[in-house]
């Protein structure tokens, strides 16, 4: 497996932990469909939570919440439908969330969660 | 709250309208939204302060900005938006004293490395700011002097991003940097023309002085070589020193065209000599989105000089007869109307005809009567009635010049003083009426029963006027142009004398 896709995946697992530390219940992760994969589903109350998660291991190439785009946003929102229709049982209304991770390979993690980006 | 407020100054013309810039930080995905109506280059501003605020070490949140430039009908235009932005984004992100950004005016570009570039029309907008009532202006380091010459104003002068936000009480570590600065005036003061290079065309130099003293717009026609650029180059070393008002006004429009300004006010009137193939627009001023001042704005309070005037297109030549009626030149566009002052001194030089040698007495002009007709029609009618002195300039002969190696001339400096008499005098005699100079003085008022002059004085126009050698309108600028020979003169009114002189002064085109 590549490197980014290992560092993606850890960054998954913090950005979950993360979640249920503050209250959360994580329902889905890494959901694919045709249209894409959704890295996170979360109940928060009776709101259905989709994360977007980016990591980096520094901010070298910038801010990972700044390589988190609109298009990629835009899609968030047709999978949170999709994912919506293929599971009729879970109602309320929905909300998009950004985290953003930065996990260097020694030292400490930086998370940054933002409720409601879209 | 995070929410902070600031000042810049939008421009047009050379009036200055104050602009709240508003940010708001809001926890949203990292961006930037630039709203109330902002044009490209200043769209661009939301890069340059984010690349400026990394680079300068100044940390930004990575959230969403929202700026808001107020009052949002207001067009904005340019660069100098940027510190004011940066500032109000650090106030609002709690990085400086919100407070301190508030009651500061902030101008000045933003380079990627988060030093301050000098921006064009700080002059004017300091002058606005201080006219808005406000006290503390931050300019760029490389225009400090600049803003420093309006009174009553406190100029903070920073070389980069990191000082002006340790200004406002950022905790940051001073770091030296090298300030952008404007490149010295490369061109030093021209005290080098003086009249008495002047050789031989003793009534063109008399003439000069005429217009200087009085402010009558001049044209000059003769064949190439006679030294008619030569006359009107030296005219404005013949003007007194700027007053404080006209000398702001003149360093302004510098300012607002990019020019260096330096450490003092322009005191000395300028010259401007625009190519015949200048436009409308370079001539008066103009653009679309951003309105500059042309060549007629930049010669306000001194000379404007078109050299071969018959050459530049009629249109343009026209456009300058708003301007010599009221003084000021206005632009109108769609959305905004820039005015800019416009009380220049007009002097035209022309050639006789084509190939220049019509009159001329040592050659032959090989125009057709019909060339040369239209030559000189191409200066229309109500633009050449606005011109008080109408002379023409010979080639001076070989003896003209012998004589001339002997005889004292006058030299720039003792003319000046003649000219500062010469406008004491009026400025004096005209103490109760609007005017302070000879060619503002309209002719009704001449020839009414303040300033009427005896039949005896005026019989050589009278004469010239019952045969209509000479129209109204020419009369009235021919009793003007002979109180200015009397202000000369120190004569109290005008004799005969000083009246048939001031005929001779407008036979150019009537001959």
């Amino acid at each position: 497996m590549a490197a980014k896709d290992d560092l993606g995946r850890r960054g998954e697992a913090i950005a979950a932990r993360h979640l249920v530390d503050s209250g959360l219940t994580v329902i889905d992760r890494n959901w694919r469909c045709r249209l894409g994969e959704i890295d996170l589903v979360a109940r928060a109350g009776d709101e259905t939570v989709f994360v977007e998660v980016k990591t980096r291991t520094s901010v070298a190439f910038g801010h990972p919440l700044a390589a988190i785009t609109v298009q990629k946003l835009a899609r968030l929102r047709r999978l949170a439908a999709a994912w919506c229709e293929a599971h009729p049982e879970v109602r309320g209304r929905i909300r998009i969330d950004a985290i953003g991770i930065i996990a260097p390979t020694h030292g400490l993690i930086e998370i940054e969660h933002l409720a409601g980006v879209f | 709250m995070p929410l902070a407020r600031t000042h810049a100054v939008s421009l047009l013309g050379l009036r200055g309208a104050m602009v709240e810039i508003e940010a708001d930080l809001s926890a949203n995905l990292p961006g930037w939204l630039l709203i109330g109506l902002p044009d490209a280059s200043l769209n661009e501003a939301k890069d340059r302060v984010r690349a400026a605020a990394t680079n300068a070490g100044v940390e930004l949140p990575n959230r969403r900005f929202t700026i808001n430039l107020s009052p949002a009908s207001l067009p904005k235009h340019g660069s100098s938006f940027d510190l004011g932005i940066a500032m109000a984004a650090l106030g609002a992100a709690g990085e400086v004293e919100p407070a301190s950004v508030e009651r500061v005016v902030h101008l000045g570009e933003l380079a990627l490395d988060g030093r301050l570039r000098p921006t064009p029309g700080v002059l004017p907008s300091v002058l606005a700011a201080a006219r808005a009532g406000f006290t503390i202006v931050m300019v760029p380091a490389g225009n400090a002097e600049e803003a420093e010459l309006v009174p009553g104003i406190r100029v903070i002068a920073v070389a980069s991003l990191r000082d002006a936000a340790i200004w406002h009480g950022g905790k940051y570590e001073p770091e030296v940097v090298e300030p952008i600065l404007v490149p010295a005036p490369s061109v030093p003061p021209d005290e080098a023309l003086d009249l008495a290079d002047v050789i031989g065309n003793e009534d063109a130099i008399d003439a000069m002085l005429v217009a200087a003293a009085g402010g009558h717009h001049v044209f000059l026609l003769g064949p190439p070589g006679a030294g008619k650029t030569m006359l009107a180059s030296r005219l404005p070393g013949l003007l007194p020193d700027l007053e404080p008002e006209a000398a702001l006004e003149v360093s302004s429009i510098r300012s607002l065209s990019g020019l260096p300004v330096g450490r003092s006010l322009a005191t000395r009137p300028p010259l401007e000599s625009p190519h015949h193939t200048a436009t409308a627009a370079a001539l008066v001023g103009g653009g679309s989105s951003v309105i500059r001042p042309g060549a007629a704005a930049r010669a306000s309070h001194g000379v404007l000089f078109l050299d071969e005037a018959p050459e530049f297109s009629s249109a343009v030549l026209d456009a300058l007869r708003q301007p010599l009626e009221s003084g000021v030149i206005s632009i109108h566009r769609a959305n905004a109307v820039a005015h800019f002052p416009g009380r220049f001194q007009l002097v035209m030089a022309a050639n006789p005809c084509p190939c220049g040698q019509y009159g001329a007495r040592d050659s032959d002009c090989t125009c057709a009567p019909f060339a040369r007709r239209r030559y000189l029609a191409r200066i229309s009618g109500p633009l050449l009635d606005r011109i008080d002195i109408q002379l023409r300039v010979p080639r001076i002969t070989a003896t003209q010049l012998r004589l001339a190696a002997g005889s004292h001339r006058m030299t720039t400096l003792e003319a000046r003083a003649k000219v500062e008499d010469a406008r004491a005098a009026a400025r004096e005699r005209l103490a109760l009426t609007p005017w302070t100079q000879n060619s503002q003085v309209p002719g009704a008022w001449l020839r009414g029963p303040q300033a009427r002059l005896g039949s005896e004085t005026t019989a050589s126009i009278d004469r010239a006027l019952e045969r209509g050698g000479i129209t109204m309108r020419g009369y009235d600028r021919v009793l003007r142009v002979g109180w200015t020979l009397a202000d000369l003169d120190g004569a109290s009114t005008p004799t005969p004398e000083h009246i048939g002189r001031a005929l001779y002064f407008r036979k150019a085109m009537a001959s």
